[in-house]
C-alpha cells in the first residue's frame, strides 16, 4: 500500500470516527466541537478527490459558518431553562432515526459501488467549453456556476436573501427594524480581540484573492464570500464590529445587489448576445468578474446576517 | 430547439423574483405595491404561455443563455404546467387582494409582518413557476428551497409561540425532504452524467442505483407534499398560518411537491416497470383520504378541520400513480387526477380564505359555537358549502368531475380496490361538510364581532366558482393538459 492509500485510509476511518463521536456525543457543546472538526476533515476529503473549490467552500460553510451558528445557538440554549427546551427524543424516536439513517446510508454504500470505475460526468465537456469563445474561463467550476448554471446560482442567491429574511421575521415586531444581537458577551477577552484584528485583514486579503482568481484557478465568488462572511464574524465576535440595524438601506442593497445584478446582466443578455442569460463573446470574463464581484458582497453580507439571529428587542 | 416566445418562460420566474428584490431593497410599503402591481403582469405571462402551448400543441422550450442541456439548463411548458401557472396566476393575486388589510404596511414605517407576507408570497410565486417549468432536476431543487424558505416563515407570521412550534416541525419536515431529494438527483448525475429530465427518460434503465435514487427523490417529496404517514406537520402549520397564507400553502404549495413527484415517474422514469411503486403510492394516498377524512371529522375548530380535510385531499392525488400509469385507461387517471390537483387547489383555498372572514367576524373558529352563524354570514357559509360540495365530490364541480375520472380509469384498468377510498372518502368528506354547515344554518344567535368585508367574501367566492365551473371543462381542456406528456408506465404490466 502506498502512502497516500494509506492516508486515504486513515483519514476515511477518522471522518467515520469523528462523525460516531459527534453523534453520540452527550453534551451539545462537544457534538459542536465534533461537528466543525468533521468538517473540516471533509474538506480534506474533497482535496483528495480533486475538488479544491468544493474543499474552499466546505471549509468555509461546513467547518466555518456553521460552527459559530450552532455555539452561538448552543449558547442560547445554555440560557433557557431545561422545561423550556422540552424533553428529549424517546428512545424509540432514536431507534428509528438511527435505522433510517443506516438504511440510507447502506443503500447508498451498495449502489456507489455499482458505479462504472469511470462514472459519466459533465466535468470534461465543461472543461472544455469553458476555455471556449462562449465563457473563456480557467476554471470550469466557475464556468458551470456563472454560465452554464447561471440561472441556478441567481436563483440561490435569491434563496439567501429568503433565508435572512426568514431568520428576522421569527423576532418580535416591537424590535423590527434594529439590530441584531451581538454575538459574543459584552466582555470578549484580550486573545480573541488580537485574534480579530491579526486574522480579519489577512482573511479578507485571502478572500479578495480567491474571488479574483475564481475565473481561471479554484475559487470564485462562494469560496471568497464565505471567506469574508467568517472574517465580518471574527470581527463581530471580538467586538470589533456591531452588527447593523437590519432597516439599514445599505444592508438590504448589499444583500440584493448580488442576485440583482446577475438578473441585469442575464435579462441584457437578450439584447447583447440574442439569449437570456447568455454573454457576448468577446466580453463574457470582464462581465463574469463583474456579476462575481456583486455576488461577493451579497455572501460576505448574508451569512453573517443569518448567524446573528433575528433583530434583538431585549435590551429595552 | 429554443422556440419563439420561450423567453416568456423565464420572464415568469423573473418578474415575481425581481419584485423579491425590489420588495427587500425598497421595504415598507413598496412591497405591497410591487406585489400588487406585478400580479396582473404575471397572470398575462401564465395566460400567453398557456396559450402558446395551446396554439402550437407541443411543449414551448427555452434554453437559458442559448445553451443546450445537459451542460446548460432549458425550461420547458408543457400542458400540465402552463394549466399550473394559471391556477397559480389566480390563486396567488386572489390571496394578496384578500390579505390587504391584515397586511397593511403602517403609514411612514415598515412592519415584521408586512413585510415577510408581501416578499414571501412572491417567492412563492417564483418558486412553483419555476417548479411548473424548470426541466433540470437540480433547477427543480433550487426552486424547492426556494419554494420551502418561503412558505415556512409564512407559517409562524403570526408569531405566538404554538405557530412557532408548528413552523419549526415543517421546517424540519421540508429540510428532511430536500436533503433526500438531493441525493437522489447525485444518485441520478453520478450514473447518467446528466440532470436533464428529458435526456434522463431515454437512458434510462432500471439499475439498483436508479430505483434507489427513485426512492430517494420519492421520500422526500412526500415529507414536502404531506402524504400520509408523513402529514402530521401539515395540520398545525396550514391552521396557524393566516388565512391568506393558508389558502396558498394548502391550496398550491403542497401540490408543487406533487408536481415533482409526477415529473419523476412519469418523465424521467417513463419506460420502467412502475407497476409495484405506483401501487405502493396509491395505497398510501387511499389511506390518506380515509384516515384524513375520518382525523377531519373529529376537529373542534374549523381551520384545523379544513387543514385535516387537505390530508385527506392529497390522497386523491396519489392514486393518479396507479391509475395514470396503467396501461388501460391512463389518460382518464391523467385528467382525473389533474381535474383533483386544480378543483382542490380552488376550492381549499376558498374555504381557507371563508375560514379567516369567519374567524375575523366571529373572534374565534370553534364548530361547536356557529350556531345561527349562516345568517350573519350567509356568503362565506354559501362559499364553504360550495366548497364542500366539491370536496365531497358532488355534481356539479371540479371534485366530482375528478372523481367521475377516476371511477372511470378503476373500472377501464380493472383496478376496483381504488374506488374505496374515492367513495368512502367522499361520503367521509360529506361528514365534515356537514358539520360546519349543519350548526350554522340551524337555530341560535351568534355575537358578530366585526362585520365581515364584502370584497374578502367575494374573493373567495370568485375562487368557489372556478371550483363549480371546472366541471364544464370541455374534452379540449384534458387535450390540453396532455400535451407533452410522455407515455407513463411503458413497462407497467
Amino acid at each position: 500500500m502506498s502512502v497516500l492509500a494509506a492516508l486515504d485510509l486513515g483519514l476515511a476511518l477518522l471522518v467515520v470516527g469523528v462523525a460516531a463521536w459527534t453523534v453520540s456525543a452527550r453534551n451539545l457543546f462537544a457534538a459542536v466541537v465534533g461537528y466543525v472538526a468533521y468538517g473540516l476533515l471533509l474538506a480534506l476529503v474533497w482535496v483528495r478527490l480533486y475538488a479544491p473549490d468544493v474543499a474552499l467552500t466546505e471549509a468555509a460553510v461546513g467547518g466555518g459558518v456553521t460552527g459559530v451558528l450552532l455555539v452561538t445557538a448552543g449558547k442560547r440554549l445554555d440560557a433557557l431553562a431545561s422545561a423550556e427546551i422540552g424533553a428529549p427524543p424517546g428512545r424509540g424516536l432514536k431507534i428509528f432515526a438511527g435505522a433510517l439513517a443506516a438504511l440510507v446510508a447502506g443503500a447508498l454504500a451498495w449502489v456507489v459501488l455499482t458505479l462504472p470505475s469511470t462514472p459519466p460526468s459533465l466535468a470534461p465537456a465543461a472543461a472544455e467549453a469553458a476555455s471556449g469563445p462562449g465563457a473563456g474561463l480557467g476554471n470550469p467550476i466557475t464556468a458551470v456556476l456563472i454560465s452554464y448554471r447561471s440561472f441556478d446560482t441567481m436563483l440561490e442567491k435569491v434563496v439567501l436573501i429568503l433565508a435572512v429574511l426568514g431568520v428576522w421575521s421569527v423576532g418580535a415586531d416591537a424590535a423590527w427594524g434594529r439590530a441584531p444581537a451581538p454575538l459574543r458577551k459584552p466582555e470578549p477577552d484580550g486573545a480573541m480581540i488580537l485574534l480579530a484584528q491579526v486574522l480579519a485583514p489577512v482573511g479578507l486579503l485571502i478572500g479578495l484573492h480567491i474571488f479574483w482568481v475564481g475565473a481561471d484557478a479554484p475559487g470564485g465568488a462562494f469560496q471568497g464570500g464565505a471567506l469574508l462572511a467568517a472574517m465580518g464574524m471574527v470581527a463581530m465576535m471580538a467586538r470589533l464590529m456591531a452588527p447593523p440595524r437590519i432597516d439599514s438601506r445599505k444592508l438590504r442593497l448589499a444583500l440584493v445587489a448580488g442576485p440583482a445584478v446577475f438578473l441585469v446582466v442575464g435579462v441584457a443578455g437578450l439584447m447583447l448576445a440574442g439569449h437570456l442569460f447568455a454573454y457576448p463573446q468577446n466580453f463574457a470574463k470582464p462581465l463574469i468578474l463583474f456579476i462575481e464581484a456583486f455576488m461577493v458582497v451579497s455572501i460576505a453580507v448574508a451569512l453573517p446576517m443569518l448567524v446573528s439571529g433575528p433583530p434583538d428587542g431585549g435590551a429595552k | 430547439m429554443t422556440a419563439p416566445g420561450g423567453e416568456l418562460l423565464v420572464f415568469a420566474v423573473l418578474t415575481p423574483v425581481l419584485g423579491i428584490l425590489l420588495s427587500f431593497a425598497r421595504g415598507g410599503r413598496a412591497a405591497e405595491a410591487i406585489t400588487l402591481a406585478l400580479a396582473p403582469v404575471g397572470l398575462v405571462l401564465a395566460g400567453f404561455v398557456a396559450w402558446l402551448v395551446a396554439w402550437s400543441g407541443a411543449p414551448l422550450v427555452y434554453e437559458i443563455g442559448g445553451l443546450a442541456p445537459p451542460l446548460g439548463i432549458a425550461l420547458r411548458a408543457d400542458g400540465a404546467s402552463a394549466t399550473m401557472m394559471v391556477v397559480t396566476a389566480l390563486i396567488v393575486p386572489a390571496a394578496a387582494f384578500y390579505a390587504r388589510e391584515k397586511f397593511a404596511t403602517p403609514q411612514g414605517g415598515e412592519s415584521r409582518s408586512a413585510l415577510t407576507f408581501w416578499i414571501m408570497l412572491q417567492a412563492i410565486w417564483a418558486a412553483l413557476n419555476l417548479v411548473f417549468l424548470g426541466s433540470d432536476l437540480f433547477n427543480l431543487y433550487v426552486a424547492l428551497e426556494l419554494l420551502t424558505f418561503a412558505a415556512v416563515p409564512l407559517v409562524c407570521i403570526d408569531g405566538r409561540p404554538e405557530t412557532l412550534a408548528a413552523a419549526l416541525r415543517y421546517l424540519l419536515f421540508a429540510l428532511f425532504g430536500s436533503i433526500s431529494y438531493l441525493l437522489g438527483v447525485a444518485l441520478l448525475y453520478g450514473g447518467y452524467g446528466t440532470l436533464d429530465i428529458v435526456l434522463l427518460g431515454q437512458k434510462i434503465e432500471g439499475t439498483p442505483l436508479v430505483w434507489t435514487a427513485a426512492a430517494l427523490m420519492t421520500a422526500g417529496l412526500l415529507a414536502k407534499t404531506a402524504l400520509f404517514p408523513l402529514h402530521i406537520w401539515l395540520p398545525p402549520a396550514h391552521a396557524n398560518a393566516p388565512a391568506a397564507a393558508s389558502a396558498v400553502l394548502s391550496g398550491l404549495v403542497v401540490k408543487g411537491s406533487f408536481f415533482l413527484a409526477l415529473r419523476l415517474w412519469f418523465y424521467v422514469l417513463p419506460g420502467l416497470p412502475i407497476a409495484a411503486p405506483a401501487a405502493l403510492l396509491g395505497a398510501l394516498g387511499g389511506c390518506a383520504a380515509l384516515f384524513g377524512s375520518i382525523l377531519a371529522l373529529r376537529q373542534a375548530r374549523l381551520k384545523l378541520l379544513v387543514a385535516y380535510s387537505t390530508v385527506a385531499q392529497i390522497g386523491y392525488l396519489f392514486l393518479m400513480f396507479p391509475l395514470a400509469a396503467a396501461p388501460a385507461g391512463g389518460a382518464l387517471g391523467w385528467s382525473g387526477g389533474f381535474m383533483q390537483v386544480l378543483a382542490h387547489a380552488f376550492a381549499k383555498a376558498a374555504m381557507f380564505l371563508s375560514a379567516g372572514v369567519l374567524a375575523e367576524a366571529l373572534g374565534h373558529d370553534r364548530i361547536a359555537q356557529f350556531g345561527g352563524a349562516a345568517r350573519a354570514l350567509p356568503l362565506t357559509f354559501l362559499t364553504l358549502g360550495l366548497g364542500g360540495l366539491s370536496l365531497m365530490g358532488l355534481p356539479p364541480s371540479g371534485g366530482f368531475e375528478a372523481k367521475w375520472f377516476l371511477l372511470r380509469a378503476c373500472a377501464a384498468s380493472g383496478q376496483w380496490i381504488w374506488a374505496v377510498p374515492i367513495l368512502g372518502g367522499g361520503l367521509l368528506a360529506g361528514g365534515y361538510v356537514f358539520r360546519i354547515l349543519a350548526p350554522a344554518l340551524g337555530d341560535g344567535e351568534v355575537k358578530v364581532k366585526a362585520s365581515p368585508r364584502r370584497s374578502q367574501e367575494l374573493v373567495a367566492l370568485g375562487l368557489v366558482v372556478i371550483a363549480l365551473a371546472l366541471a364544464f371543462a370541455p374534452e379540449n381542456f384534458f387535450e390540453f393538459i396532455r400535451i407533452g406528456r410522455p407515455l407513463a408506465g411503458g413497462g407497467a404490466s
